[in-house]
């Protein structure tokens, strides 16, 4: 089948109040692996009230080209403004592959463009590349709790989507000097196509507002924490880390953390650049939320707790001795 | 209120394992259960039909085991369950799944409120249900923590990263439901008896003649599998030991600055 007609490759520049989420700063580094491999350009889009910080992002991490819709109609996400200009867009210019970042609008824009272009979306990919032979992007995905992973492929129908979870890749090297070429679309979308309006918004509150996927030092904590009031020991490693606390299922599921601090495959993927594991067992599911983070210590009682076969420091004791011993180390060196 | 609660059964994923010599999915003897967000989601539609009356309606795609979590559904309240079975609807991706379910609930009555859990914990996609609102046109809210009729007016509270949007949409809508969102009732023993006697009506290909068969199974699915294979695990860490904790806390915290990883 010849896609000849069908150019370049997309990623959609997420915003929320008018700033870019790191997301798709992060699938601009993958975009742009797989524009090399096609020998098309990369290409961002940015909708929004206002864009100027988007597109100036869009730019220095790398775009050729950036797609910009401004109006007041897009100063929220709906999937029937924003699923508008993405439709028209894609009228337009017929790109041949498209990566939205897997955050909750990004899921529910995806799958309306999928479904509206009749075409293959294929969620929270954690590698990307292209077979250069056929032009087919290769979507690698955990299934199963992260037991299984599949590769799969979208040969018959283009463009060629896919959605990568937040925190699964890095964000690339800034580069000041690139010049994209900015091309401004006038796509309004009528009031009462609007079916769906955010009257009212309750900013999260979070414990010194490092959120999991931003954070550089996360201290998780599993089963082994044993109540709610104990996670308050890894907190304290966390501040003197100037990090934030991170839990496994087990931990949601005893009520003892909230679902929004949940590492793995049904919570959060992070990267960051030190996990520690407290009490985590390392079920799969767990682990293809982590695996990436770049220096991985795990303290644990049992010694055949499969977490130590990915961490990069095993300590096999008790994290309540083990933690606490921490962070006074780590304060006596402060001062010294 | 006519409320449709798409359910999935799914295989219970903590309890799956890994052959360690063949390095494949074990999945015999793995647990099959109603997905925890559908749970969800059935709950949010019980909770409606409780404050505003109603009928709840629960439709599953799978094979005839997968009457298991419709019955379920029965028991802890549901008035009707469907089945949405056929062999012309394996191999199924997502699109194709949407596809089917949004023609199957075209067949049932006309609907206010559709509802689905946020992501299956099989599949972790989180597409099927908005793809289902594509097909049929509807309007969705995905993530939801919880909905409120006012008038002809629905306001619902929904989940985001950054905190949570309060929105206003009107019927009909579809919407899925987070573990955040309530906590599941339990079945009662009257209705779990009740509902193992309860006939469970299918829907084949047969009974949606104005369906669309090139957009269903593995032929109507826009993605394939080219391969699946098992993570590789490696145990190459460093093991940290000491006398005491401080010892041990003494070694760590070195390794990490020597490395200049702290």
């Amino acid at each position: 089948m010849s896609f000849e007609a069908w150019k370049d490759v997309w990623v959609f520049v997420e915003c929320f109040k008018d700033q870019p989420k790191s997301v798709g700063l992060e699938l601009l580094g993958q975009g742009r692996k797989l524009a090399e491999g096609l020998k098309q350009d990369l290409c961002a889009v940015v909708i929004g009230n206002h864009t100027k910080e988007a597109v100036k992002a869009a730019g220095e991490y790398g775009a050729d080209k950036i797609y910009v819709v401004e109006g007041a109609e897009y100063e929220d996400y709906s999937a029937d403004a924003y699923g508008n200009v993405f439709l028209k867009l894609c009228e337009k210019y017929q790109p041949n592959t498209i990566l939205v970042g897997a955050t909750v609008n990004g899921r529910d824009l995806g799958s309306k463009i999928a479904v509206s272009l009749r075409t293959g979306l294929t969620a929270d990919c954690t590698a990307l590349s292209v077979d250069e032979e056929t032009g087919n992007v290769v979507w690698e995905r955990p299934a199963f709790g992260g037991n299984l992973y599949a590769q799969i492929l979208c040969s018959e129908t283009r463009p060629q989507m896919g959605t990568c979870r937040p925190g699964a890749f890095k964000k690339p090297e800034k580069n000041p000097d690139n010049k994209p070429v900015v091309i401004r679309e006038e796509i309004s979308t009528p009031a009462q196509e609007i079916r769906t309006k955010v009257i009212d918004f309750i900013k999260a509150c979070e414990d010194n507002d490092i959120r999991l996927d931003e954070a550089e030092i996360i201290v998780s904590g599993g089963r082994g924490m044993k109540s709610a009031e104990n996670f308050s020991v890894l907190k304290e490693l966390a501040d003197a880390l100037c990090g934030t606390v991170g839990c496994s299922r087990a931990a949601v599921d005893a009520g003892w953390m909230p679902q929004s601090k949940q590492v793995g495959q049904t919570g959060a993927t992070v990267s960051p650049k030190i996990y520690f594991a407290c009490g985590i067992s390392g079920a799969v599911q767990h682990v293809a939320g982590m695996s990436e983070s770049g220096t991985i210590i795990a303290i644990n009682k049992d010694e055949t707790a499969p977490i130590f076969e990915v961490a990069d420091y095993c300590i096999v004791g008790d994290l309540f001795e083990v933690v606490p011993a921490l962070v006074k180390e780590l304060k006596a060196r402060q001062q010294g | 209120m006519n409320i449709v609660v798409c359910i999935k059964q799914v295989p219970d994923t903590t309890e799956i394992k890994i052959d360690p010599v063949k390095n494949t999915l074990i999945r015999t003897g793995v647990p099959s259960i109603m997905n925890p967000f559908d749970k969800n989601a059935l709950e949010t539609g019980l909770t409606l039909k409780d404050r505003y009356g109603g009928k709840v309606t629960v439709i599953s795609m799978g094979p005839p085991q997968a009457k298991a979590v419709l019955r379920e559904a029965l028991s802890m309240g549901a008035d009707e369950a469907y089945l949405v079975t056929d062999r012309a609807f394996g191999g199924s991706d997502t699109y194709a799944t949407s596809y089917i379910l949004s023609q199957a609930i075209k067949k049932l009555d006309d609907f206010d409120v559709i509802l689905g859990g946020k992501q299956a914990i099989d599949g972790d996609t989180g597409q099927t249900a908005p793809s289902i609102a594509e097909h049929l046109g509807t309007a969705r809210l995905t993530y939801i923590l919880d909905l409120e009729v006012n008038g002809d007016k629905v306001i619902a509270r929904r989940q985001v990263e950054e905190g949570i949007e309060v929105i206003e949409a009107r019927f009909p809508i579809l919407c899925t439901a987070t573990k955040e969102s309530n906590k599941p009732r339990y079945a009662t023993i009257k209705r779990k008896i009740a509902s193992l006697k309860a006939e469970i009506p299918e829907i084949t290909l047969a009974d949606l003649p104005d369906a669309d068969v090139s957009k269903m199974g593995l032929k109507g699915s826009p993605t394939k599998v080219k391969a699946t294979f098992t993570p590789k695990r490696s145990a190459c860490g460093v093991t940290i030991e000491g006398n005491t904790p401080g010892e041990i806390a003494n070694a760590l915290i070195g390794k990490l600055a020597d490395g200049k990883i702290l």
